[in-house]
């Protein structure tokens, strides 16, 4: 039933190529959940009229703004919903087309799975490559490959088991099929084969249908335990409170990045180093024992410390190193080049410090996987890159933290986001 | 002590929005949190009290007011701001008026969309770099597109083809002088969060969300609420001509300008009610009840690039 309160919740991305069938995908998604209400499909039945085709087109549900549907495309990410009952989705809608790395990276960043669409009759494709590859990098815990528009290669088993095999292949040769579980299944999108139902047309195929997996993929951060890691994003102080009990209050307010803390347990702020005892912690009016993961609350320490924002805390026996140079890839977002001249502002965690760039060692061909030589970065680039830090950054490697491994590069000028970065 | 239990949506969602609110309080030198006393802001409330007590909140509340707001939503609006002890800032829209930098076609047009001038007003009055706003992604198709922190530039525009990336959980919220931040805490939430939240939390909301009897008619298929009192004792949509008072049981699912908000025939009396009705409707939240966003597909888009909502 969709009023229950204790579903969890999910987010995941689609990725594919501009026909790989995604917006259908989701419609189909959106519209075997009922997640799309009457008035809706009413709308996008009148549109779809109007273009002159037969069946109500389901994609239509993604197109979202003007130029979109003037031209037919999809500009940006886009963020849809949809719940089960027994848990909500949040879909990373990216479009498959032009900039296509900056907005996969941008939806993958927050996606703990990745549905990878191949086109059944194109098998695995350079799109099909470059998608899993970004996947890989942006660290999607789960993936999903499904070969869709099975009705257009008659449901046929044997095309389905060889672009299986050459997905596995090619899977391989990037270290995907051997850092992540890789799940495979044939899908109709258009009819929605093995989506929310199993219909009839692909008897020979046993395995999950696409809702399963998703209602059973793990959420994010109930798989390994990570090091405590607790960024100081505001400190509370009512001192000028009436009540008298507020008056020594001082309270340091952030979220969970990852790990558990519990009262009593030992910490230490960095990067000035001092150490004291977790005293309480509380969200809103509650006294908690322990937070975990993604929570975001207050904690009060036993000590006297002087904390502001842009600092961690972190437990003592597991405290990260903090450095001033930082080697990272790099995936450029703005249409402005990366100039090693100039200076940026990196923003990791809550902290921010003015960076410049040391040096560009490679930059990475996404079709063909090849390290280049580069001199600037321009949009969509994917480099490593190493930066030297004006302030001490408290970082772990993304593949073991992905909250304290990761940031953004901001061009002061601007203000603007311009890179997004992953710590090796 | 490792549950390794995920978190409730809900409560994934409450610690996602406070984390936001905690972003903007770091970021922003001078934020303010727009508050009408609807069922989004009145969540956005309960999420700054649990972000920043036993503090006070880091910015002040505004409100907005076309003059056309039911008055069971203005003194709710009141009342609650008081509760918490937080400043509220009133501008209304028919200050604008009398400058003369809103001008309406007709006496009686819809109000809603002038509200982006007044806003704007405000927004330069007190210097704001950021408001804080209750709007959510499944509202409507172009919502779905926007950031969580949404920058416009110095006219209050927002350019959808030219959106800062936002990625993890690293917002980006800074601006140069005369241009702002819009903030949108719940994004990522639906009406049915929305719901399952006041309901969690045992929220008190506005008496018209609930069902009760008004005078109605129906104009243009929708159900439009006539005769209604404002606070200066006037009587807003006069029935036309030839239309036919109902007296009919009604409840509000959104609470805007009284010219363009339509509310839906409900027997929902309490919370748990309407959490049910909303599992079971086949309209959108904004289909059947908010006249402005019908005006053509791409009206919400239109609106929001001129610095609205």
């Amino acid at each position: 039933m969709a009023t229950q309160h204790n579903d969890s919740l999910l987010r995941f991305m689609t990725c594919g190529s501009v026909d790989d069938g995604k917006s259908t995908l989701i419609g189909r998604l959106l519209y075997d959940t009922k997640t799309i209400l009457a008035d809706t499909l009413n709308n996008i039945a009148r549109t779809s009229q109007k273009r002159g085709m037969e069946a109500v087109d389901l994609s239509l549900l993604t197109d979202g703004l003007q130029a979109e549907r003037e031209q037919g495309i999809t500009i940006d990410v886009a963020y849809r919903y949809f719940s089960t009952g027994t848990r909500k989705y949040i879909i990373a809608d990216a479009p498959g087309h032009e900039q296509y790395t900056r907005n996969m990276v941008t939806a993958a960043s927050t996606a703990n799975l990745a549905i990878i669409l191949i086109d059944a009759r194109k098998g695995v494709l350079t799109q099909t490559r470059r998608h899993s590859y970004l996947a890989h990098l942006v660290g999607i815990p789960h993936i999903v490959v499904a070969v869709n528009k099975m009705d257009l290669v008659n449901y046929d088993q044997a095309v389905y088991e060889k672009i299986k095999a050459d997905y596995i292949a090619f899977a391989t040769e990037i270290g995907l099929a051997q850092a992540r579980e890789i799940k495979f299944m044939p899908m109709s999108a258009l009819n929605g084969d093995m989506l929310v139902d199993r219909l009839d047309n692909m008897p020979w195929y046993q395995g999950e249908t696409l809702i399963d997996i998703l209602e059973a993929a793990p959420a994010a951060h109930s798989e390994q335990s990570e090091a405590f890691r607790f960024p100081v994003q505001f400190v509370c102080r009512p001192h000028d409170s009436a009540n008298p009990d507020l008056h020594d209050f001082r309270g340091f307010m952030g979220r969970v990045e990852a790990g558990e803390i519990s009262v009593g347990d030992a910490v230490t702020v960095l990067p000035n180093g001092y150490q004291s005892k977790v005293k309480a912690i509380q969200l809103g009016a509650e006294q908690l024992q322990s937070a975990q993961t993604e929570q975001s609350v207050t904690l009060l320490l036993e000590d006297e410390i002087d904390t502001s924002r842009g600092d961690m805390i972190v437990k003592t026996s597991e405290a990260p190193e903090a450095v001033k140079q930082i080697e990272a890839h790099v995936c450029w977002l703005s249409e402005t080049p990366l100039s090693p001249a100039r200076t940026y502002i990196v923003r990791h965690t809550t902290r921010e410090s003015k960076a410049k760039i040391g040096s560009i060692q490679y930059k990475v061909d996404v079709n063909t996987l090849e390290h280049l030589a580069s001199a600037d970065l321009k949009m969509n680039d994917i480099a490593r890159v190493t930066f030297k830090l004006a302030q001490p950054l408290m970082v772990d490697s993304y593949d073991k933290n992905r909250a304290t491994g990761a940031f953004i590069v901001i061009d002061e000028s601007s203000n603007n986001t311009v890179g997004a970065g992953m710590i090796v | 002590m490792t549950t390794k239990q995920p978190l409730s949506h809900l409560d994934w969602l409450e610690a996602e929005a406070i984390h936001i609110l905690r972003e903007v309080a770091g970021q922003c030198a001078n934020p303010v949190l727009l508050f009408s006393g609807g069922k989004d802001s009145l969540c956005i409330l309960r999420l700054a009290e649990k972000a920043f007590r036993p503090g006070r909140f880091p910015f002040p509340l505004l409100h907005i007011d076309t003059g056309h707001n039911y008055q069971e939503v203005v003194q709710f609006r009141d009342q609650r701001a008081a509760e918490l002890g937080e400043r509220l800032i009133v501008r209304s829209v028919e200050d604008s008026m009398q400058r003369g930098t809103v001008v309406l076609k007709t006496p009686d047009e819809p109000r809603n969309k002038h509200q982006s001038v007044t806003l704007l007003e405000a927004i330069e009055e007190f210097g704001f770099d950021c408001c804080i706003g209750g709007a959510r992604r499944d509202e409507e198709k172009a919502r779905a597109k926007e950031r969580i922190m949404s920058f416009r530039d110095e006219f209050g525009q927002w350019d959808p083809k030219n959106q800062r990336p936002e990625l993890w959980n690293l917002y980006n919220a800074r601006v140069h002088k005369g241009e702002n931040i819009r903030a949108f805490p719940i994004s990522n939430w639906t009406e049915m969060d929305v719901w399952q939240y006041i309901e969690r939390e045992n929220l008190a909301l506005p008496s018209i969300y609930f069902a009760h009897q008004r005078d109605i008619v129906m104009r243009h298929g929708s159900i439009f609420p006539v005769n209604v009192p404002l606070a200066n004792g006037d009587l807003i949509n006069q029935p036309k001509a030839g239309e036919e008072v109902i007296n009919m049981q009604v409840r509000f699912r959104t609470v805007g300008d009284i010219t363009c908000t339509a509310p839906v025939i409900s027997d929902a009396a309490d919370v748990s009610k309407i959490v049910l009705e909303t599992a079971t409707t086949t309209i959108t939240e904004r289909g059947a009840t908010r006249l402005d966003d019908q005006t053509s597909d791409a009206s919400m888009e239109q609106r929001k690039k001129e610095g609205y909502f």
